[in-house]
């Protein structure tokens, strides 16, 4: 269900906070239905990037189109819009305390569909099953592990069947086999429903499972140093670099 | 759009032909009318037919999931869904979701809850008990070994609690000498009695306003502060980090905010006790009562030991008010709403502390005679 459109367009960007740049004059685009990867060390301003992409903060520099609007300079009533577009999970899930894990995922069905009640529970139920969760329903977050919460949040994230999903490092802190169906889950609705997946990650186990293309980010030369399949990228690398992240070689090459 | 048609064959099967787009905001019109058609003769089978579908997504799936998912008599099956959509909803099992499966326990019953909320104050009382223990010895180390005390820490806080509140200190205790005065005067001056405010003034805001506001407003600036603060660090687990490396968290954390209010709190409340009367002062001038006419009446009225009375309650009152923001703190539970009803909890506390030690202050200083 790739059809080759720009769904996501980032256009000359400064990331950065405060007026200082971390990354400069990054240039990319994500197609609709591919999983992208935003990778790169600690530190490398991965999150940062991210936080302009959805909307949080403004970049200190360039644009960020999503389905042909911008994002940077949208007003409120457009930001909404946009919004509605995608869904975020946050790298510590982010989930309301005070709600169970089923209000959590309800919230945005109820604020912004007519389904029947039950309906919103059934849909909401099927987003944590989705994620393994379907016992720990009425749960509240601070009852569950670092691990599961974020699993909540992804399924929160899920609640609306979003078009584009941004997941923030979504298998650090997962077990192995969580991670693993979590990048099958990826995959499936990728290639049934054509979900983008915008995923900032450093798990190179998941980069090569799940995702399609990837860029990587490096703090050193504050942008962009490898673009494409991340198995390519390993394969067939010249940059030492990038060969050092994708082969997990200990000692980072000086630049 | 979506749209739904029933068709009942000769062979008593029925026919339920889903068509179009089904997503959150085509399907809530359907939802209800699949139900009941699936609902209405449990006993036959239901073929559902989504040869017609063209889009279906997790709402979508939740709708077959939810024909599915009910036990019936008779079989039910879904037909000729496009194989990317049938891959979805293969991830569900409709037996798994028939029912919630950690739903919200039943409500106790009210004699239960009754019993919990005892058992509750019990042991809060238990703790209260154990944290003054810990903190007496925290405190006696502190002066056995000054030099232990992270003195940096102390004036940080001592900042906090002491300069910033003066501004606060300052608006109420000025309020509340200027209301005394003026309520006060206007009756009194009906019996030619005026210059006795002066005493009321000076002996209410030493004896018991001055210290009492103040600590008040320490339970809920600093008292809340405290609380909030150290429940913070509850929950990122930074008091765990502090117990692991061999610190006591309430030498650590509680010992500099404890000493910071002993020290700050009795001077708030000489500045409160000034502030009243400087209040009360400026009212009595519009009833002709002249500055130097009122600070003579007085220092007639008001004695020493009427003022150490207010000055000692001072020192207590820290004491509790940083004691139960700090204890509050450390008993918080997980999770960020857990940090604002610690905050919410050293400030009911700490008045309700301090209400209680003001009244056997009061019966003490009168068995006493002071």
């Amino acid at each position: 269900m790739k059809n080759g459109e720009v769904i996501i367009r980032v256009d000359n960007v400064d990331a950065g906070y405060d007026g200082v740049a971390i990354l400069e004059h990054i240039n990319f685009e994500i197609r609709r239905g591919e999983v992208f990867g935003i990778l790169g060390g600690s530190g490398c301003g991965k999150s940062t990037l991210m936080k302009h992409m959805i909307g949080l903060n403004p970049p200190i520099a360039g644009h960020v189109t999503i389905d042909g609007d911008d994002i940077v300079t949208a007003g409120d009533e457009l930001l909404e819009k946009i919004q509605r577009k995608f869904g975020v999970m946050y790298q510590s899930g982010a989930l309301f305390g005070s709600m169970t894990l089923l209000e959590n995922v309800r919230l945005p069905l109820e604020v912004y569909t007519s389904l029947p009640d039950d309906a919103i529970d059934l849909v909401a139920r099927m987003k944590l099953e989705l994620v393994g969760l379907e016992a720990f329903t009425g749960h509240m977050p601070a009852e569950l592990s670092g691990g599961m919460q974020k699993r909540a949040g992804i399924a929160r994230a899920m609640a609306l069947d979003p078009a584009i999903l941004f997941l923030d490092e979504p298998s650090s802190g997962l077990d192995p086999i969580t991670a693993a169906s979590l990048d099958a889950t990826i995959r499936r609705l990728s290639e049934n429903l054509g979900v983008t997946f915008v995923i900032v990650t450093h798990d190179l186990g998941s980069v090569f499972v799940a995702t399609d293309r990837v860029i990587l980010l490096d703090r050193g030369a504050k942008g962009i140093i490898a673009e494409g399949d991340p198995r390519r990228l390993r394969d067939e690398t010249a940059d030492p670099r990038v060969r050092a992240f994708f082969r997990r070689e200990a000692e980072p090459v000086a630049h | 759009m979506a749209a739904l048609a029933i068709t009942d064959t000769a062979d008593g099967r029925r026919t339920l032909a889903l068509t179009g787009r089904l997503d959150a905001t085509t399907l809530p019109s359907l939802w209800e009318e699949a139900r009941r058609a699936a609902a209405d003769v449990p006993e036959r089978p239901i073929v559902i037919d989504a040869a017609g579908v063209d889009y279906c997504d997790g709402v979508g799936a939740a709708l077959f999931v939810d024909l599915l998912r009910h036990p019936r008599q008779g079989a039910i099956e879904v037909a000729n869904l496009n194989p990317a959509f049938a891959a979805l909803l293969q991830q569900f099992d409709p037996k798994v979701l028939e029912h919630d499966l950690d739903p919200e326990p039943p409500r106790r019953p009210a004699i239960e809850e009754i019993g919990v909320a005892a058992y509750g104050i019990w042991r809060d009382i238990r703790l209260q008990i154990e944290f003054i223990g810990e903190l007496t010895a925290a405190l006696a180390h502190a002066v056995r070994r000054p030099a232990s005390v992270r003195w940096q820490e102390v004036w940080r806080i001592c900042e906090h609690v002491g300069a910033d509140a003066l501004p606060i200190v300052a608006l109420i205790s000025f309020l509340l000498g200027m209301i005394l005065a003026f309520q006060s005067a206007v009756p009194m001056k009906r019996f030619g009695a005026e210059i006795f405010v002066a005493d009321l003034i000076g002996l209410s805001m030493l004896r018991e306003l001055g210290p009492l506001m103040t600590a008040i407003l320490l339970a809920g600036r600093s008292g809340a502060a405290f609380a909030a603060e150290i429940g913070t660090m509850r929950v990122n687990q930074e008091v765990d980090a502090l117990t692991t490396m061999g610190l006591s968290p309430v030498r650590f954390l509680v010992t500099p905010r404890i000493i910071a209010a002993l020290l700050m709190t009795p001077l708030l409340t000489l500045f409160s006790d000034l502030v009243g009367l400087l209040g009360g002062a400026l009212t009595m001038q519009s009833f002709s009562i002249p500055l130097v006419t009122f600070l003579k009446e007085v220092d007639s009225a008001v004695n020493l030991p009427d003022f150490l009375a207010g000055f000692v309650k001072s020192f207590v009152f820290a004491l509790l008010v940083a004691g139960i923001g700090c204890l509050r703190g450390l008993q918080t539970k997980a999770g960020a709403s857990a940090v604002g009803d610690a905050a919410t909890r050293a400030v009911v506390s700490g008045i309700i502390l301090l209400v209680v030690v003001d009244g056997l202050f009061a019966v003490a200083y009168f068995l006493l005679d002071i």
